[in-house]
């Protein structure tokens, strides 16, 4: 008797009709695509993109050359040189990241101690020739300057975590 | 004006009748094959939307409003792509290759009647025209296999060479059901016996020929759930791995023109071709080419369907269906028809 099922069930292409009407019903399901230069996924405050270097409200930058962040870079991405300034105060002279070699990993915002490195939530960003994803200090203050008003919200919403 | 086409006709006159028949038929083709190029390049963008939205995605809709310029956009791309010669290729069966796969899937057209009166040459043997032509086509395929010298390419042709000889004869049984049913083989007559209303089609005395022929048709043109010949994920792809630029895009339009060639040979053996479902009113509006247009549209989408459906059956299991299962049910049915016609008197129920 089974035997006679299971022949009926072939040549009536049972299964074969359950699996069209499964990918017909989806035919008309709402669609899950993200139109991604239009539309954008809600975006995390840890969110680990481009670097910066942030400075203090009145203007000077945060890093003090503790090089921790160079100790712990994994992809040994970062380079730093320091001096000491007229004011006792010790800075970076050279502060690069090879954007190329970063993974992103985020263990440099981790490791400063003044909040200083960090990584935005800019995404979307491209080098047009060897050396353009080499990120000197300058660079990075730049970046840094354009999203402050970001970088600190993001910081204060994610503070009480810490 | 009418001076103007006074002197189009005089320059006519002129033409000996050898060179009007000639240009005539030539006006003739290219009103086939301009429109079918068309249906070709929006077949793949109704593909791609398709599969697109049974896979829970949107589709193309980039170029063009909706994305509807997004076949211009890839026909553009692909003839301004470098044709690459591979250096240790037969360099003349590499280029013969894609013309041998896609004449005969475009000459097959010339005898398909879209209506009553409209079809380029109504010969008698149209069926055995239309057999001898979709068999012709493998030859393209394993002539790219073997000429592009590559691995990935020979097992493809030899894959599909080993398929489409499985298939063809399944397929030329379920037809062989259809001129027994019709007791004709020209395709203008089978459609004709096939008037009135959508159970006089010969869709369901032939029921299982129906489906037999049409999977048979999805196999021939190496098609999903059938498409071992390209099988992207085994052999990259297939027969073409080594074509590209318009060389590839010629065997891309071959197989679709052959996709839209089965649809509307199904339509015209088992849907009763430019025949509307209904004699009465409101589908006596569509005229007759609207009808086999919307059954080969609707043919279509089941190819696209499936597609979205199936996973990639295995060497063993196409071989297995195609000797062990198509042709033995054909086979039957065959038997069934002539067993009917000749010993009972239930024959007119195949007419």
């Amino acid at each position: 008797m089974n035997i006679v099922k299971q022949y009926i069930n072939t040549f009536l292409l049972l299964e074969l009709w359950r699996g069209l009407l499964l990918t017909g019903r989806h035919m008309f399901a709402r669609k899950v695509t993200i139109q991604y230069p239009d539309e954008y996924t809600p975006m995390s405050p840890r969110f680990r993109g481009l670097h910066a270097l942030r400075r203090y409200p009145n203007g000077e930058e945060r890093c003090i050359a503790c090089k921790l962040c160079e100790a712990i870079c994994p992809a040994l991405a970062i380079t730093i040189e320091s001096e000491q300034r007229e004011d006792g105060t010790r800075r970076t002279t050279r502060y690069d990241i090879d954007l190329t070699k970063c993974i992103f990993c985020g263990f440099c915002e981790e490791a400063c101690p003044v909040d200083s490195i960090v990584e935005t939530r800019i995404f979307e960003y491209h080098g047009e020739k060897r050396g353009d994803l080499y990120y000197t200090k300058e660079m990075l203050l730049a970046v840094g300057d354009k999203v402050e008003k970001q970088l600190a919200a993001d910081r204060a919403s994610d503070a009480k975590y810490r | 004006m009418d001076t103007l086409i006074e002197i189009v006709l005089i320059i006519w006159s002129w033409f000996p009748e050898w060179l009007q028949t000639v240009s005539i038929n030539m006006v003739y083709i290219v009103a086939i094959l301009i429109p079918l190029m068309a249906c070709v390049a929006y077949l793949t963008f109704a593909e791609r939307k398709l599969i697109g939205y049974m896979q829970v995605r949107v589709g193309p809709n980039r170029v063009g409003p909706r994305g509807w310029l997004q076949p211009i956009a890839d026909s553009v791309k692909l003839l301004f792509k470098e044709i690459i010669l591979p250096t240790n290729a037969n360099k003349f069966l590499f280029i013969i290759a894609p013309i041998l796969s896609i004449a005969p899937a475009l000459a097959a057209w010339a005898v398909i009647p879209f209506t009553d009166t409209m079809v380029l040459a109504n010969i008698d043997a149209s069926l055995l025209y239309i057999l001898a032509l979709t068999s012709m086509g493998v030859y393209g395929v394993i002539v790219a296999g073997w000429a592009s010298n590559s691995k990935y390419a020979f097992l493809g042709a030899m894959r599909s060479a080993a398929q489409i000889v499985a298939y063809e004869i399944a397929m030329g049984f379920a037809l062989v059901g259809v001129l027994m049913a019709a007791g004709s083989i020209n395709l203008m007559e089978i459609v004709t016996r096939q008037q009135g209303n959508i159970l006089d089609w010969y869709m369901w005395p032939l029921l299982p020929l129906f489906i037999v022929y049409f999977i048979s048709g999805v196999a021939e043109t190496n098609r999903a759930p059938f498409d071992v010949a390209e099988g992207e994920s085994e052999i990259v792809a297939g027969f073409h791995v080594e074509y590209s630029g318009m060389a590839f895009a010629v065997f891309f339009l071959a197989e679709y023109a052959n996709m839209i060639l089965i649809a509307a040979l199904a339509a015209i053996m088992f849907l009763g071709g430019w025949h509307a479902p209904f004699a009465i009113a409101p589908f006596t509006w569509i005229p007759a080419f609207g009808w086999l247009f919307i059954k080969v549209c609707g043919l279509l989408f089941f190819f696209l369907w499936f597609r979205a459906t199936f996973p990639r059956y295995r060497y063993d299991q196409i071989m297995r269906l195609g000797w062990k299962v198509l042709i033995p049910v054909t086979l039957v049915w065959i038997g069934v028809i002539g067993f009917a016609e000749f010993f009972t008197p239930y024959g007119y129920l195949f007419h």
